[in-house]
């Protein structure tokens, strides 16, 4: 056991070593140049470089192909990651496989690390069926669209595996406007007491829906939140890959080490609006869209990449046609996917069924069969 | 003069009606002023009120209630909107323990004059965690007056009425019913709680329904006539208070009913009609009492599967000829 539960007390630790940096951590810049900072050591060979480029281009052609799939009416709804894929990709490769990650609805980047089936994920938003892949094998739990929850479910699983001797770490997504619910507070407030090995991730992409964050908070910044708490607050470029995994790193093994929860705040752009169903142009510029769209996360790697030579023509066009080809297969399984059996619906509410449910599916039964009947009839 | 307007225009007409009546009004939530609502049923009201008394909130349920209950001792009338009726869990201590405790407590000193609205039920395809219709629990709670029209001209009328009460009510809002249209006159309309509607009179059978099933319940009735069935339509509109005398003199004549709810089985609001009518007018029945629901399983985001799972007009008629025959 790493450590055990004693909790940190109030008053013992210096407040100004929480405080998050002035400037956010940066270490590329857009035009690929690398500003190495000590505190921050990237620790990533070439490969890995290059495997987390292609990590994101993967995710922004699926995101592409899932909003496609909306618009074409194959998905009730889907909520875009264009624009973050530094910030869950970089954050969710910082972790060890057996680490958990809680998502919130919007993180198909740090699924995609995850292995886990977008196709399996956009089930749930076609309605086909409910969420289908298996949290204990990716260690990748239910997507969360009640806002703000997970971060006490991620608290909740990480004194529970610290209890069994687990030295794992959780990392909760949540966004700006997450920050607003109660439940981060209590979470926070939690897990800095029982020192819990658990990181607060903030993808702060400026909205939540309609709300800029001028008024989602008067704090000078999200980060600031973790003094509270007694956890240290970092703040990173979330646009940079590179700064995003050094500072996750750190505050994970941080965590793993024993020394108790963090709070990242990354800082990035929602570049698309808040779901297929909303409409952005009601509330933010186009102007505003082109200044944030000229730092893009996956040009700034891909351009540090390319001066490295570490990334040529035939490469690049070798993942864009891999990421097409993962696309389609999505495309694949969800395009007119069949719904389920409605009576399998009953199965999984309670381990075991009720035996008064047994009664309503068997109605339901019925009635579905009476009106089989009657189309047949009809037809 | 009328004219026919959504169910989600008549939100925005009977709020803009009361904030024009009364500057003491205020309305605030999330995404509800610049964005005009998620479902769009708050429009024009930044434009016309000001971002003084129409309020875009952080994303706090707990503080939106905590405001509007706090603004509501000073004597101001909020109305809050909590977006999905599911996130009224999020502030369920202010909903079901201090909202409507406090009047109680302070042996009627302090009055909570606010109105919480927000979006109900399924129909939606926005799955289990987004869809539930959870009237009942707002039932269960003594101090609350609970509301759930099923066209736009009641959404004004009650809406209306809700603000002018001087107790919190929770106003649901059937987010399947956005959409629907329905005539509505010009001029001020003021409603009354606690006042059921029967909107189609028949002889053999009592259908007692609430906000999206009486739309169904009454296509159920047409179809019912179509096999010489009588069926008397009841649109509850308000669960507390409750109307029982409406539907208690139409069972005596009936001598039959079946209620239609959105809720799923266990304890929707259906099984407290159910309870009143056996004890009120058991000697005039003539068939066993009836419930129409949700079966007690979370709702499906799938469109087939979620349309297989809520009462259709199918189940309504299905069931009427049952304690018919
Ligand atoms: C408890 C709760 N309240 C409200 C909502 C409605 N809602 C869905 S997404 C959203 C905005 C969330 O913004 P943010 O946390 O910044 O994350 P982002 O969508 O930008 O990734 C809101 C208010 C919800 N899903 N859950």
């Amino acid at each position: 056991m790493v450590d055990d539960v004693t909790p940190a007390g109030s008053g013992q630790v210096d407040p100004a070593s929480l405080l998050p940096p002035e400037e956010p951590v940066h270490l590329l810049d857009p035009d690929g140049t690398l500003h190495e900072d000590p505190e921050y050591p990237v620790g990533l060979d070439d490969e890995a470089l290059v495997e987390l480029h292609r990590t994101m281009i993967v995710t922004r052609r699926i995101d592409r192909e899932a909003i496609n799939l909306q618009r074409q009416g194959q998905l009730g709804v889907y909520a875009s990651c264009l624009g973050q894929e530094a910030a869950q990709v970089a954050s969710a490769w910082a972790l060890q496989d057996e680490d958990w990650i809680f998502p919130s609805y919007r993180e198909l980047g740090a699924a995609i690390v995850r292995d886990v089936d977008p196709a399996d994920l956009l089930h749930l938003f076609r309605g086909t069926w409910l969420s289908d892949h298996d949290p204990y094998e990716h260690r990748f739990a239910l997507l969360s669209i009640p806002i703000g929850t997970q971060a006490l479910h991620a608290t909740g699983f990480a004194m529970g595996a610290r209890l069994d001797g687990n030295p794992i770490v959780t990392v909760v997504y949540f966004g700006d406007g997450g920050t607003s619910e109660g439940d981060p507070h209590e979470a926070m407030t939690f897990a800095g007491v029982m020192r819990s090995p658990v990181v607060f991730f903030v993808q702060n992409n400026q909205y939540a829906i309609s709300v800029p964050l001028s008024k989602q908070t008067a704090a000078p910044t999200l980060a600031h939140k973790a003094v509270g708490y007694g956890l240290p607050g970092y703040r990173c470029d979330g646009n940079d890959p590179l700064a995003t995994y050094a500072v996750t790193r750190r505050a994970v093994e941080r965590a793993r080490a024993g020394h108790g929860p963090a709070l990242i705040e990354a800082l990035t752009y929602r570049m698309e609006a808040h779901t297929t169903s909303d409409d952005a142009s009601r509330y933010r510029s186009d102007e505003e869209l082109e200044a944030a769209a000229l730092t893009d996360p996956i040009a700034r790697l891909r351009n540090h990449l390319r001066r490295r030579d570490l990334l040529d023509d035939a490469m690049e066009q070798r993942f864009e046609e891999e990421a097409a080809e993962r696309a389609q297969a999505v495309r694949d399984a969800i395009y007119d996917a069949p719904h389920g059996d409605p009576l399998e619906l009953f199965d999984h509410v309670y381990v075991a069924p009720r035996a008064d449910m047994a009664a309503q599916r068997d109605e339901l039964r019925a009635e579905l069969a009476r009106r089989a009947d009657d189309d047949g009839g009809a037809a | 003069m009328a004219e026919l307007i959504t169910y989600r225009d008549a939100v925005a007409r009977g709020l803009a009606q009361e904030m024009r009546r009364d500057p003491s009004v205020h309305f605030l939530g999330e995404d509800v002023a610049a964005a005009g609502g998620v479902f769009k049923a708050t429009k024009g009201l930044l434009e016309e009120f000001g971002p003084q008394r129409v309020r875009d909130t952080p994303i706090s349920e707990e503080a939106i209630l905590g405001a509007a209950m706090g603004a509501a001792m000073t004597g101001l009338k909020p109305v809050a909107e909590i977006m999905f009726s599911d996130f009224l869990a999020t502030c369920w201590d202010l909903v079901a323990v201090e909202i409507p405790k406090t009047r109680y407590m302070t042996d009627g000193q302090v009055t909570m004059p606010l109105v919480i609205r927000t979006a109900n039920g399924g129909g939606l395809r926005f799955g289990a965690q987004h869809s539930q219709a959870v009237e009942n629990w707002a039932m269960a709670i003594p101090g609350l007056k609970v509301v759930a029209p099923s066209n736009p001209k009641d959404v004004i009328g009650l809406l209306a009425a809700a603000i002018r009460d001087p107790d919190p009510v929770l106003f649901f809002e059937q987010k399947s019913l956005y959409p629907s249209k329905g005539e509505v006159p010009d001029g001020e309309i003021v409603d009354e709680l606690g006042v059921a509607t029967t909107i189609r009179s028949g002889s053999d059978v009592t259908i007692v329904a609430l906000a999206s099933m009486v739309p169904r319940a009454v296509d159920a009735a047409e179809e019912l006539e179509g096999i010489g069935i009588s069926a008397e339509v009841i649109d509850l509109r308000c669960l507390v208070p409750l109307d029982t005398a409406t539907v208690i003199e139409s069972v005596k004549r009936t001598s039959r009913l079946v209620t239609v709810e959105e809720n799923p089985r266990l304890c929707g609001w259906g099984a407290e009609i159910v309870s009143i009518v056996g004890e009120e007018c058991f000697w005039h029945l003539d068939g066993p009492l009836t419930r129409v629901t949700t079966p007690h399983i979370p709702l499906p985001s799938a469109d087939a599967l979620e349309d297989e799972f809520l009462p259709s007009v199918d189940r309504i008629v299905e069931a009427v000829q049952k304690v018919v025959q």
